[in-house]
């Protein structure tokens, strides 16, 4: 009898169902990004919870360390001496008790990837001319194009390929170092250290509501679209799915209206007058001097060795 | 001298007070007072303005007619406005909502439960010690690093309620505490309300569910669905009125079956028949 109702045989109901394939991967791919950014997140607290050197350290001593080795990252000119800071970030992470695998794939997947692509062309003779590596294409004689020259080859240069790897290493290290900061401190602590870089309390009170509340978001658009999943029978029509999705971003909007209201209420509540306080729990131990001191002593043997590398 | 103790026991006195929101009305002319040390529960079905009633009385909104009295005192936005007596006036009145989500929203359970004791006024020293006896009063200590997103909603309601106790009021105001709440939590809260009422707290408890209501309250006030008064009693004799619980859409009639009789009679969801009329 259902059968009877598909319109089997015409080619129209393969592609229909295609088609309903596609829209219900799109809030079913939805679903499993929502739900994967609360994982993600209860993954790396796990992380900041482990027992490690880093988790140990004192939050603030470990983003003024982590923030000055990035600086002096940006300052090196060596890629040999880049090369043994990335090795160091690693150490750090094996001795925070960080699968290597997890965080050269954390590290390596985007903005390095990102960062190549940027700096492909440079690596190449018609756009930077150096000493060629590898020979791609003789063209026998010089070719121009409008008023640019490419020169006689088209080659990968010594100077190119330098300059290539020097930057995608210090990307590379400076998002280690970044990530290496997120991974082992908790964001509740890493906003609280962010008053030694004298941030105003207001911004660091925003920027933890905006982290705390976010999960509570994501976890209602979940429920939103698993309970829009669970009711619906057969394809939805594009538009019917566009109109889901405002009316969703519209009750979401609403329903954060009526929280932050009730938020506000409940800070009132217990003393909050608009003024934000905060407590110190941190205590900087002889160990965090010393991870300090160390860190500093890293930074001046780096700036001194690429001094003389160069 | 009567008077003057008179005046020395009561909290809150409501006078004839009456609130909207925009065009609706979500209270008319309630009256009634409130003396320390007592279990007071505030009954109505949903949207009856019992929430809006505990918000004023904890100073977040202020009635458009009538006063409110709170410790002898006017309370309102112009006398909140004042930073002693605001302070005074927060140290004395804890509120523990009925979202938890709302009152959860310090990066960890420790600042959660430290945050009053820190906006009131209290030393370093004093915040560190009364988070500390608070978590372990109420047994948190395996979660007082966590963020509060990460907790169930049982460990959700205690963290929250420890948040308010950390502030040691005298009066509490719980908004429909049981809501949503597996039954051992539930059984933890109305044990943990009996506790703090034993020690001297005034407890005000809104709430739609007559068991807790059995349970944790000595007087009860009832709002109907005009937002008037619709009764004021103890706690036995408002239970045991049916007809005013049924007046206020707190129990109803609907067919039933016991073997193969069928008929009506009022029945609350919220408990296992209680009141069961044969």
């Amino acid at each position: 009898m259902l059968s009877g109702l598909s319109p089997t045989g015409t080619g129209m109901g393969k592609s229909s169902s295609m088609a309903e394939v596609r829209r219900v991967s799109v809030i079913q791919r939805t679903l499993q990004g929502l739900s994967g950014a609360l994982t993600e997140s209860v993954f790396t607290e796990q992380i900041a919870a482990r027992p490690g050197l880093l988790q140990r350290t004192d939050p603030r001593a470990k983003a003024l360390c982590l923030l000055g080795l990035l600086i002096v990252a940006a300052l090196v000119h060596t890629w040999q001496i880049l090369l043994a800071m990335y090795l160091l970030t690693l150490i750090l992470a094996g001795v925070s008790n960080i699968s290597i695998a997890f965080f050269i794939k954390r590290v390596w997947l985007f903005i390095p990837i990102f960062a190549g692509i940027i700096v492909l062309p440079s690596l190449f003779s018609v756009f930077r001319t150096g000493d060629p590596l590898w020979m791609i294409w003789d063209f026998g004689h010089e070719v121009t194009f409008g008023p640019w020259s490419l020169g006689t080859s088209l080659a990968i240069t010594k100077q190119g390929l330098a300059g290539a790897a020097l930057l995608i290493l210090r990307v590379a290290v400076s998002v280690s170092l970044a990530v290496l900061l997120a991974l082992t401190t908790r964001w509740a602590n890493l906003l609280k250290a962010l008053r030694v870089f004298f941030v105003p309390r207001i911004f660091i009170l925003i920027l933890s509501l905006t982290y705390r509340y976010i999960f509570l978001l994501l976890a209602i658009a979940s429920d939103m679209f698993t309970a829009r999943r669970s009711r619906m029978v057969g394809p939805s029509s594009p538009r019917e799915d566009r109109r889901f999705v405002a009316s969703s971003m519209g009750t979401l909007l609403g329903k954060s209206h009526t929280m932050s209201d009730e938020i506000y209420s409940a800070m009132v509540s217990r003393g909050y007058t608009g003024e934000p306080r905060s407590t110190h729990r941190f205590h900087m131990r002889v160990a965090d001097w010393a991870i300090s001191a160390s860190a500093a002593m890293v930074a001046i043997a780096v700036i001194t060795g690429d001094r003389l590398f160069c | 001298m009567k008077n003057s103790s008179d005046e020395k026991s009561k909290v809150f006195e409501i006078d004839e007070v009456s609130f909207s929101y925009e065009d609706a009305d979500a209270l008319s002319a309630v009256t009634f007072r409130v003396d320390a040390g007592e279990r007071l529960a505030l009954l109505g079905s949903n949207g009856s303005g019992k929430s809006t009633l505990l918000k004023m009385l904890d100073g977040l909104i202020f009635p458009t007619e009538g006063n409110i009295t709170a410790f002898g005192e006017e309370l309102s936005e112009n006398a909140l406005r004042d930073d002693r007596y605001s302070q005074a006036f927060r140290r004395r009145v804890g509120f523990v909502f009925q979202n938890s989500d709302s009152q959860l929203f310090s990066p960890s359970v420790w600042e959660e439960i430290a945050f009053g004791p820190l906006h009131l006024g209290l030393t370093a020293k004093e915040v560190e010690e009364r988070t500390a006896e608070t978590i372990h009063i109420l047994g948190l200590e395996h979660l007082k690093d966590r963020p509060p997103f990460h907790l169930s909603g049982g460990e959700k309601k205690k963290v929250a309620l420890a948040s308010v106790l950390a502030i040691d009021p005298d009066v509490l105001l719980f908004d429909e505490p049981t809501a949503g709440l597996d039954p051992k939590t539930e059984t933890f809260l109305a044990r943990l309300i009996l506790q703090l009422a034993d020690a001297g707290k005034t407890i005000i408890t809104a709430t739609q569910d007559l068991r807790l209501v059995e349970e944790v309250a000595e007087r009860v006030i009832i709002l109907g669905e005009d937002h008037r008064l619709a009764g004021a009693g103890s706690a036995v004799e408002i239970l045991a009125d049916k007809e005013l619980l049924l007046s206020a859409n707190l129990i109803h009639d609907h067919p039933h079956k016991h073997g193969k009789i069928e008929h009506f009679h009022p029945h609350s969801h919220l408990k296992d028949h209680h009141g069961h009329e044969q």
